[in-house]
């Protein structure tokens, strides 16, 4: 609770901190605009054109639909491989047989490219929720046992010593010994694990299914409808750095503040 | 009648012998000192006498009620600021909250750390600071026995006088028994009862000094006599050979 007070207390802090990055912003908009001027609208709507889009776009309740379809998707993929990743991580970090044994299967995970695990997918889920859901759970469970996985390893033994030598009982010896360290592992990789949920989504919906934003993507391009399509894209990016800037980072500092 | 005793002990890590034939007491209100030079097996001894080891062969035996470790390295825990990592032991014994962080923060003044450091995690601290947190973590629960691993090395000379004073005076009134290791000599004829030099490679106790006038009539010139009388032994010369040069 303390936490959280303090998280809201240094907030404005933190968002005045932005300028920089609001600026850059306005930066990436000019170039954009260029970028317009050069090459006509066909390819590169002007950003006022697109924001113009957007705004129709968004007072669309159909549009709302597709958001939530999208949003429903990763949210189950990511939410479950928040669960199974960090717990099974947790497991296998305090066995070390299984953090061998697990390490060859992460690997594959890792490596086999998004792509690929979709089209498995849909040869066995067909076109469908089940597919969007389990590319991004393929794609975000990964990150997500490697960080609780290397927290979990990572564990000072001199720390347990000491909490040993002050008979600390169980429940202190894990919040007050394991779980902060665990946890400044396993939430970073929480973050990059949803980045990675939110891209995979759209990937998925273009490829496999009729509805949600990355089948919204797909019928735009198929219209050459540029406009909506880069409002879709604002759209995307815009929430994912909402989230990322506006309500993980301020955590993630006050997380890290003991940190060197 | 509380006591510690170390009966044959021998310990060895992997196919290393560390420790060789330890064998002492440590009665009530008493203060030991083991002193030699550093890789001697000094933090290895400790560790088997707090139980936090596993004793392989020998036998040591604490019947004291209550046991803290002051950790050589301080050990703290770095998402903690200065106060709640004096309070764990505090809350570990099951102390309420707001009566463990008021102890706290008395001792901390006593220990020379600074309100406006309270709230500071250990990686903003220098290293004087975060042994004086670890000392403070073990006074503050009040134990019947006390190990420390060279608890004042990162302190400067006036800290370091201020610290030993405390122990002397809870000596004094015999409020708790101290195991005390270090390899500054004069540090331990100051404080101690009784000395054991621990010579290394294999680590083996090869003398035994005992000071009966109490801690806190010692003065500077019974410190720097003694230290005079005991360099003259061969022994010592021997076992500090390199730390003399
Ligand atoms: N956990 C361990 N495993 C293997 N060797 C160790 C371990 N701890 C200490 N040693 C070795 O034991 C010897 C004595 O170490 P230590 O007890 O820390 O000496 P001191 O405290 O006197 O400096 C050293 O050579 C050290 O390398
Ligand atoms: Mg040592």
């Amino acid at each position: 609770m303390k936490f959280i007070i303090k998280i809201l207390k240094d907030f404005p802090a933190y968002l005045w901190s932005g300028w920089g990055a609001i600026a850059s912003i306005f930066l990436f908009i000019a170039f954009w605009d260029i970028g317009n001027q050069v090459y006509g609208a066909l390819v590169l709507p002007s950003p006022l054109e697109t924001f113009k889009t957007l705004t129709t776009m968004l007072q669309d309740e159909s549009v709302w639909k597709e958001i939530n379809i999208t949003l429903y998707r990763a949210s189950v993929g990511f939410g479950l491989s928040l669960i199974f990743g960090s717990l099974l991580g947790l497991l296998a970090g305090f066995f070390v047989t299984a953090s061998i044994m697990s390490r060859p299967i992460v690997t594959i995970l890792v490596g086999m490219p998004p792509i690929a695990w979709i089209v498995l997918a849909m040869i066995w889920f067909g076109m469908g929720d089940e597919t969007v859901i389990f590319t991004v759970i393929v794609a975000s469970f990964p990150i997500i046992f490697v960080g609780a996985l290397q927290g979990t390893r990572t564990l000072d033994d001199d720390l347990k010593e000491m909490a040993d030598s002050f008979k600390l009982p169980w429940h202190m010896k894990f919040f007050d010994v394991y779980f902060p360290h665990i946890f400044s592992y396993v939430f970073p990789a929480w973050v990059s694990g949803l980045g990675m949920a939110w891209k995979i989504v759209i990937m998925a919906e273009l490829l496999a299914t009729s509805d949600g934003m990355g089948a919204s993507l797909a019928v735009s391009r198929s219209q050459l409808d540029t406009p909506t399509t880069l409002a879709l894209v604002v759209i995307m990016i815009g929430s994912l750095m909402f989230i990322e800037y506006i309500i993980l980072e301020p955590i993630k500092r006050e997380v890290e503040l003991w940190r060197d | 009648m509380e006591r510690l005793e170390v009966k044959g002990l021998n310990h060895h890590f992997g196919f290393t012998e560390i420790l060789r034939d330890i064998n002492f007491t440590l009665e009530k209100g008493q203060m030991l000192s083991i002193v030699g030079p550093s890789g001697g097996g000094k933090t290895t001894l400790l560790h088997l006498c707090a139980g936090l080891l596993d004793v392989e062969e020998g036998k040591v035996t604490n019947t004291f009620a209550s046991n803290s470790f002051a950790f050589q390295e301080g050990r703290l825990l770095p998402w903690k600021n200065v106060i709640d990592n004096i309070a764990l032991g505090l809350l570990a014994k099951g102390e309420k909250t707001s009566i463990a962080i008021e102890k706290s923060k008395k001792i901390a003044l006593r220990f020379g750390l600074e309100e406006s450091d309270f709230e500071k995690f250990p990686k903003d601290l220098s290293g004087g600071m975060r042994q004086r947190v670890s000392f403070a973590r073990a006074l503050v629960v009040e134990p019947s026995l006390l190990f420390l691993d060279e608890p004042f090395s990162a302190l400067d000379i006036g800290l370091k006088k201020e610290l030993q004073t405390v122990l002397i005076e809870m000596i004094a009134n015999k409020e708790i028994s101290i195991l005390f290791i270090t390899h500054d000599l004069m540090e331990a004829i100051r404080l101690s009862d009784e000395i054991l030099l621990l010579k290394a490679d294999p680590g083996h106790i090869v003398k035994k000094f005992t000071y009966s006038l109490p801690q806190n009539e010692r003065d500077d010139k019974f410190v720097y006599g003694e230290s005079a009388k005991i360099l003259q032994d061969a022994e010592i010369i021997d076992t500090f050979e390199l730390e003399l040069k």
